[in-house]
């Protein structure tokens, strides 16, 4: 069982993240592309904040657990840095296309 | 509080219940494995690779309903957490079983969406934005699955009075999958950027 802490108004935060739900769903309907980011992307930051601090008692517990909550969302950065350029780069002098020139093994699926 | 429970409900080296350490270890890989799929998401669909622009297909307020169920969901099973820890059984047992009910209607509405698209041809093979919407809504939904049947076993343990720290530990583990969702939602259904 866990340490006695005093309960956040756990309803409150629901309440609160149906808000941002909603101001989500309604960003889009502006249709101005850079709002749709923010709202979209920008709330469910905020949203994933309020659940991990509340909900899931993180801003209860030993500092060691964000710790390696940070840690591996570093890792996971060092991944998609890593792929970027294999998957996003189409030049440079070791870019190969091997489907046009018509180097490649037949792959099969 | 029952004081019967297994080894991990006593014992601490890192000042955290090794049960509970042991539930953050899991979602730290979960993180991977949800983590990975994403950035390789955002990776082929910054690079410009076609397919994405059906992204508009999916429907938003199957979507936006869901989000909805889910977070309603995470906040019955911390309150099950919150009555268990005063020691009320049957409140904690009745709103596990609310968390259970929309986990239900989660893959009910889930079920209804894929079928629609199934039928409408938009299957895993279509392209790379199905590819990635059914590899990782499926996966989700296999989480939200045995989360579920997690959540069902743990609700009759605690009914007989024993293991409650449980509670919390499925509660975490729910709430992860809920913010896994809360990423899938703007990723799958609105940004169409």
């Amino acid at each position: 069982m866990s340490e006695a802490y005093a309960h956040p108004n756990y309803v409150k935060i629901w309440f609160l993240l149906v808000v941002l739900l909603l101001i989500s769903v309604a960003g889009p309907m502006l249709e101005i592309p850079v709002l749709t980011i923010i709202t979209a992307f920008g709330i469910a930051v905020v949203k994933a904040f309020l659940v991990a601090a509340n909900f899931m008692h993180l801003k209860f517990e030993k500092q060691i657990i964000s710790f390696l909550l940070i840690l591996a969302l570093c890792l996971l950065g060092v991944f998609f840095f890593g792929v970027a350029p294999d998957i996003m780069m189409t030049d440079g002098d070791q870019w190969i296309d091997c489907i046009a020139d018509k180097s490649c093994v037949e792959q099969r699926l | 509080m029952s004081m019967h429970g297994p080894i991990a409900t006593h014992r601490s080296a890192a000042g955290v219940p090794t049960g509970r350490l042991a539930t953050w270890w899991l979602l730290a890989s979960e993180i991977f494995i949800f983590g990975g799929l994403i950035a390789c998401f955002l990776l082929f669909k910054l690079s410009g690779t076609p397919g994405f622009e059906d992204a508009s297909l999916t429907s938003v307020t199957a979507g936006a309903v869901n989000t909805f169920v889910l977070l309603t969901s995470s906040l019955s099973i911390v309150l099950a957490h919150a009555a268990i820890e005063k020691g009320d059984q049957k409140k904690s047992f009745t709103y596990i079983w609310y968390t259970i009910g929309a986990g239900l209607v989660f893959l009910g509405i889930k079920t209804y969406e894929y079928t629609g698209k199934i039928l409408n041809g938009h299957t895993i093979t279509e392209n790379i934005f199905w590819s990635f919407y059914y590899t990782m809504t499926g996966l989700h939904a296999l989480h939200v699955i045995g989360g579920m049947v997690i959540m069902a076993l743990i609700s009759f343990d605690i009914r007989k009075g024993y293991n409650y720290q449980r509670v919390e530990l499925i509660g975490i583990y729910w709430h992860f999958v809920d913010l896994v969702w809360i990423f899938l939602f703007p990723l799958l259904y609105i940004a169409n950027f």
